[in-house]
C-alpha cells in the first residue's frame, strides 16, 4: 500500500509587487510523480533549489499544490477537513532543531502534540514515555531542551512527532547542523523508528552517507524526480550525480576511481567492509604486500 | 602576522547558580597564513573560541595577541582588531539585509569609513573572489539560491579586506556542489592571498583535505593543536570526544589490520587511491 502518492504535481512560487500583481513565477515542482510504500525508507537527495524541501511541505499540507494531487493515506491534502488526520499520519522534522521547541521541559515539549489532538492525560504520560525510550532520551525528560546538544534536541524533536504516533516521518535535512556524533544518532534513532515500529521515513539529505542504507533513494533535479532505484544503482551513476552538484560517499568514490585505473572492481560499492571484500582478495591474488603474508 | 591565544578562560555568568566554564586555559598560536581547522562536538566552545579571537567577547583571564599586540589592552583599537579579523558567522544569508547585492556587500568597507567609489572597488573584488557574477550585483539578495547567498554574506566580511577570515560552518545546509564551491574559494583565498584561515567544521572529510592544522575542542579545552594527519590518529579518542575521522582513515586501519603496508595517515580519496595503487604496482615492478 502506497502512504504516499503524489501524481503530476505543479507548485509555483509566487512573487508579488506592492499593488498585489504576480511580478515573478518561480515554479519548484513540475509534473512530479512519485508513491512512497508504506514501511519503506526513503532518502530523497537533490541540490539547493531542486525542490525537495518545497516537497516536503506538500506532504503535511502546509502547502497546497497548484496542480495535480497529493494523496496522504489516500487522503488528499486538499481536503481541510482531513488536515487533521493528514498531520497525524505524516509528521515532519525541519532542519534547525533550534526552531521547533517550544516548551522550557523536554517531556512538555514531548507532550505538546498528542495534548494539541485532546489525548487524554494517562495516555499522553505513556506516549511520552514511549516517545523519549525510542529515541533513547528518557534520561532528560525533565531537563530543560537548552541544555541539551543539537542532536539531543533533533531526537526530542522526532520524539514529539513519534508521541503523535505518526505512520509516517517526513525529516527536512535533520542532520545538516549537527556534530558527527549527533548526525550518528539521529540516522541511527530514524533507522529504528523504521525498522521495530514500521514507520514509514522520508529522509531529506545532503550526505550522501546518510543514503546508503536506505531502501530507495530518489534524486530530484528542477523540481522533478530524475533517478529513483536502491543506493547501489543509484550510486553507481558517479558522474550523473557530479552533474546534478551531488555527489557519492567517499568509499564509494575511492572504488570508482580504483576502478578507473584498471581494478576489476563492480560499480556502486557502498561501505568500506563491501569494499574490502573486493579488496582483499585482488589484493592477496595481484599485491605485493600479500605474497609476504600468504607466504 | 599571527594570531596567538594565551591560558584563555571564559566562565560564562561567572559568581551565579548558572556559572559554567566555555573554555578552559586554551593555549595555541596560528602563524600566517595558515588555514586550521577547528573541530569539535556541540558544546565544545569553539563557538566561544571563535568570538574570542576578534574580540566579540572577552575572557574571564588569559587573552589574545595579534602582531604580538594584545587585543584586550586598553590601547588597542578594536575596530582595527575586527577590520582585520574578519568573522563570518553560522547562517551568515540571515544578515543580508540591503536592497541589493553590491550595496550589501559595500556596507562594510563604507562603515569603515571609505568613500563609496573606493568601497564599491573593494565590493566588487570581493564578490569576484566567491564567484558571483556580475548579473547578480543589482539583484536583491534574497531572490538568490541557499549557496549565493552565503557567497555573498561571505563576500561582506571580504570586501573589509581581513587578513584572518574566520568562518563557522560555512557550508551546513548546502549541497556537495555548494560545498565544493565555497570551500573551493575559501581555499583559494588562502593560496592566492596568503589569508590565514580558520574553518569550523563539523565534516572531518573537508578538514582533512583542505587544512594545515587542526584545533579540536573538547569539553570546553583544547585537546589537540596538530596536523590533521597527526590528528586521525587518535580516532578512537575522537570518537570518544562525538568526533570521528574521515572514512578513508577507517579504511586505512582495516587494510593495515588485514597485513596491507598501507600509509596509517591516508585520509583523503586521492591518497587512499595512490596507496592502494602502490600496493599492486609494487608486483609489475618486481
Amino acid at each position: 500500500m502506497n502512504i504516499i502518492e503524489a501524481r503530476q504535481v505543479l507548485f509555483e512560487y509566487e512573487q508579488r509587487d506592492e499593488n498585489d500583481n504576480i511580478e515573478e513565477v518561480n515554479v519548484a515542482l513540475s509534473d512530479m510523480n512519485v508513491t512512497i510504500e508504506k514501511g519503506s525508507f526513503v532518502c530523497i537527495l537533490g541540490h539547493n533549489g531542486s525542490g525537495k524541501s518545497t516537497f516536503a511541505k506538500l506532504l503535511n499540507a502546509l502547502q497546497l499544490p497548484k496542480e495535480g494531487t497529493i494523496l496522504i493515506s489516500g487522503m488528499d491534502t486538499r481536503d481541510e477537513e482531513k488536515l487533521l488526520s493528514i498531520r497525524k499520519t505524516c509528521g515532519m522534522v525541519f532542519q534547525n532543531p533550534d526552531n521547533q521547541i517550544i516548551s522550557n521541559v523536554v517531556e512538555e515539549d514531548v507532550a505538546f502534540g498528542p495534548e494539541n489532538m485532546g489525548v487524554e492525560p494517562d495516555e499522553i504520560i505513556r506516549r511520552v514515555d514511549d516517545a523519549l525510550s525510542k529515541v533513547g532520551m528518557e534520561a532528560y525528560r525533565y531537563k530543560s531542551p537548552n541544555m541539551l546538544s543539537g542532536g539531543q534536541k533533533q531526537r526530542v524533536a522526532i520524539a514529539g512527532v513519534v508521541a503523535m504516533k505518526p505512520e509516517c516521518i517526513v525529516l527536512d535535512e535533520p542532520t545538516a547542523m549537527l556534530d558527527p556524533s549527533g548526525r550518528r544518532d539521529v540516522v541511527r534513532t530514524i533507522r529504528e523508528l523504521n525498522k521495530k515500529d514500521g514507520i514509514t521515513i522520508v529522509h531529506i539529505t545532503h550526505y550522501m552517507e546518510e543514503a546508503v542504507d536506505a531502501d530507495r533513494v530518489i534524486v530530484m533535479d528542477s523540481g522533478k524526480v530524475v533517478m529513483d532505484d536502491t543506493p547501489r544503482k543509484i550510486f553507481s551513476r558517479v558522474e550523473e550525480l557530479k552533474k546534478l552538484a551531488l555527489g557519492v560517499p567517499q568509499i564509494t568514490e575511492l572504488a570508482y576511481e580504483l576502478r578507473k585505473d584498471g581494478l576489476p572492481l563492480p560499480l556502486g560499492i557502498l561501505t568500506r567492509e563491501e569494499l574490502m571484500q573486493y579488496l582483499v582478495p585482488l589484493l592477496r591474488r595481484y599485491g605485493k604486500g600479500a605474497e609476504r603474508e600468504d607466504a | 602576522m599571527s594570531l596567538k591565544a594565551e591560558h584563555l578562560t571564559h566562565i560564562y555568568q561567572a559568581g551565579t547558580a548558572m556559572e559554567s566554564c566555555a573554555l578552559r586555559d586554551v593555549s595555541f598560536e596560528i602563524e600566517d597564513g595558515l588555514f586550521v581547522g577547528l573541530i569539535g562536538h556541540t558544546g565544545s566552545g569553539k563557538s566561544t573560541l571563535i568570538q574570542h579571537l576578534n574580540g566579540l567577547l572577552r575572557p574571564s583571564s588569559g587573552t589574545v595577541y595579534l602582531d604580538g599586540e594584545d587585543i584586550f589592552s586598553e590601547g588597542c583599537d578594536m575596530r582595527k582588531v575586527r577590520a582585520r579579523i574578519g568573522l563570518v558567522f553560522q547562517y551568515p544569508e540571515y544578515q543580508l539585509f540591503e536592497q541589493d547585492v553590491l550595496t550589501d556587500v559595500k556596507f562594510g568597507p563604507k562603515n569603515m569609513g571609505l568613500s563609496d567609489e573606493e568601497a564599491e572597488k573593494k565590493a566588487i573584488e570581493a564578490l569576484k573572489v566567491v564567484g558571483l557574477a556580475e548579473e547578480y550585483y543589482k539583484r536583491s539578495p534574497f531572490e538568490l539560491s541557499g549557496g549565493q547567498k552565503r557567497r555573498v554574506a561571505i563576500a561582506g566580511v571580504l570586501s573589509m579586506e581581513p587578513k584572518v577570515l574566520i568562518l563557522d560552518e560555512p557550508t551546513a545546509g548546502l549541497d556537495p556542489k555548494g560545498r565544493d564551491e565555497i570551500l573551493g574559494s575559501i581555499d583559494r583565498l588562502h593560496r592566492e592571498r596568503g589569508l590565514t584561515i580558520i574553518l569550523v567544521s563539523h565534516s572531518m572529510e573537508d578538514v582533512a583535505e583542505y587544512a594545515d592544522k587542526l584545533l579540536v575542542m573538547d569539553g570546553s579545552e583544547l585537546r589537540y593543536f596538530d596536523t590533521p594527519k597527526a590528528v586521525f590518529r587518535h580516532f578512537k579518542e575522537l570518537e570518544h570526544m562525538g568526533l570521528a575521522a574521515p572514512q578513508i582513515t577507517y579504511l586505512a586501519s582495516d587494510l593495515r589490520k588485514a597485513g596491507f603496508q598501507v600509509d596509517q595517515d591516508m585520509s583523503t580519496v586521492e591518497e587512499a587511491r595512490k596507496e592502494i595503487r602502490k600496493l599492486f604496482r609494487g608486483n609489475d615492478e618486481g
